[in-house]
């Protein structure tokens, strides 16, 4: 199974261990992610209003490599997919925004959303399985107890994401089950983080992110898993953050018995 | 009163706020109600009564998350926070009145954050 894959600008730096993780142990798992060339950064943040075209563009250019390329389309982080996500169904259903990108663009075949867009969990729940997967763990994290959050971008707005229940999630449960660790059920596994609030002045983005790891530290979590490597900062800096807070493909790898150097 | 910006408003969002049935569910599920002048369900309330001047200078355009927690829970498919984007977006798009400049970041970095939290930031407040 070979996949285009769209790693996104913070997977090439900050978040390099979600990416490299994620890589090794798609090949341990026997699918294959293929770099797009000259990928451009998503912006890491969808454009809502409906009259902005050149923030669209990006994730344009990345879908129509896949196209032309007979592939689907995988991401890993959960800003990257939302956008590329979103746009896509803008492509499909917005015949303004699709009318405005392909006069824009001007490619040979007018762009229509025709690339299906998975996210690498997505991938594991649909296309190996997570029966599969737990097939597959030679080092199962027997006794951990993990709380999955899930944040906003993989969930909402459901109606364009169709990731998963956008109130009563399951696809971290299920993963972290898979790799034989405990799921931790913590009421705000899907409340956000303030993560887009970050650079703003006030600490407001480190409060909203401390009330999500002081839910899961009192529901008995010993480790939150994310696949966003900006609610992964945040969490991190968050006032009494003492929780360990890891990706979700460092434990996977590490379930696989694969060494990740850092 | 202003009934063009409401039409203005609504056509960058690309939804209706007249659909809004007052039912509160999106301020209900605001993460950042308490940091918004006016809450959600207002704020959809005045975009439709053409109270738009007074979003655009309010605060609350900028302390909203984007988490869409009232894009789902909105039973009318009013999609609060695109307005309340749709009304950032007017704000900023008049010059000189971007709400994060390039040269304010330098000073607001710390070495952990991540690329993500600059270009979103930017696409966010900044035109
Ligand atoms: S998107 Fe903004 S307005 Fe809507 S619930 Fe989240 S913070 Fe509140
Ligand atoms: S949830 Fe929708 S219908 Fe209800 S008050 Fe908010 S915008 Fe109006």
């Amino acid at each position: 199974m070979v996949f285009s894959y769209f790693p996104g600008c913070t997977l090439k730096n900050k978040g390099a261990r979600l990416d490299l993780c994620g890589r090794r142990a798609a090949e341990a798992l026997g699918f294959t992610l293929e770099e797009l060339p000259e990928w451009q950064c998503c912006g890491g943040v969808y454009p809502q209003a409906r009259d902005e075209i050149a923030t669209r563009l990006s994730s344009v250019r990345a879908l129509d490599a896949a196209r032309r390329k007979g592939q689907s389309l995988v991401t890993l982080c959960s800003a990257c997919h939302h956008v590329i996500r979103r746009v896509n169904g803008d492509m499909q259903r917005d015949a303004q925004i699709r009318g405005a990108v392909n006069r824009y663009l001007q490619l040979d075949t007018p762009y229509e959303g025709q690339t299906q867009v998975l996210h690498y969990l997505e991938v594991l729940r649909d296309v190996i399985g997570f029966d599969e997967l737990a097939r597959r763990v030679t080092r199962p994290l027997t006794g951990q107890r993990i709380g999955a959050y899930y944040g906003c971008l993989l969930l909402r707005p459901s109606r364009e994401m169709c990731f998963d229940d956008p109130e009563n999630p399951t696809i971290l449960e299920q993963f972290i089950r898979a790799i034989g660790a405990e799921p931790v059920y913590y009421a705000m596994r899907n409340e956000c983080c303030g993560g887009y609030t970050v650079l703003e002045p006030g600490g407001r983005a480190q409060k909203q992110a401390g009330k999500v790891l002081a839910n899961a530290a009192a529901c008995g979590a010993q480790t939150l898993i994310t696949a966003c490597p900006l609610c992964m900062y945040n969490l991190q800096k968050s006032v009494g953050g003492e929780l360990p807070v890891r990706y979700f493909t460092e434990l996977l790898a590490q379930a696989l018995g694969l060494e990740v150097e850092s | 009163m202003n009934r063009d910006l409401t039409q203005t408003v609504a056509r960058i969002a690309g939804v209706n706020p007249r659909a809004c049935m007052r039912c509160g569910k999106c301020t209900g599920a605001c993460p950042a109600y308490d940091e918004m002048e006016y809450h959600p369900h207002q704020f959809v309330s005045m975009v439709e009564t053409g109270r738009i001047d007074e979003l655009l200078r309010s605060k609350g355009i900028y302390t909203c998350l984007s988490c869409f927690a009232c894009i789902e829970r909105c039973p009318r498919q009013v999609e609060p926070a695109r307005l309340i984007e749709a009304v950032r977006v007017l704000a900023e798009r008049k010059q000189g009145a971007d709400h994060l400049r390039p040269q304010d970041i330098p000073a607001r970095l710390d070495p952990d954050m991540p690329q993500q939290a600059i270009t979103s930031a930017l696409r966010k407040y900044r035109r």
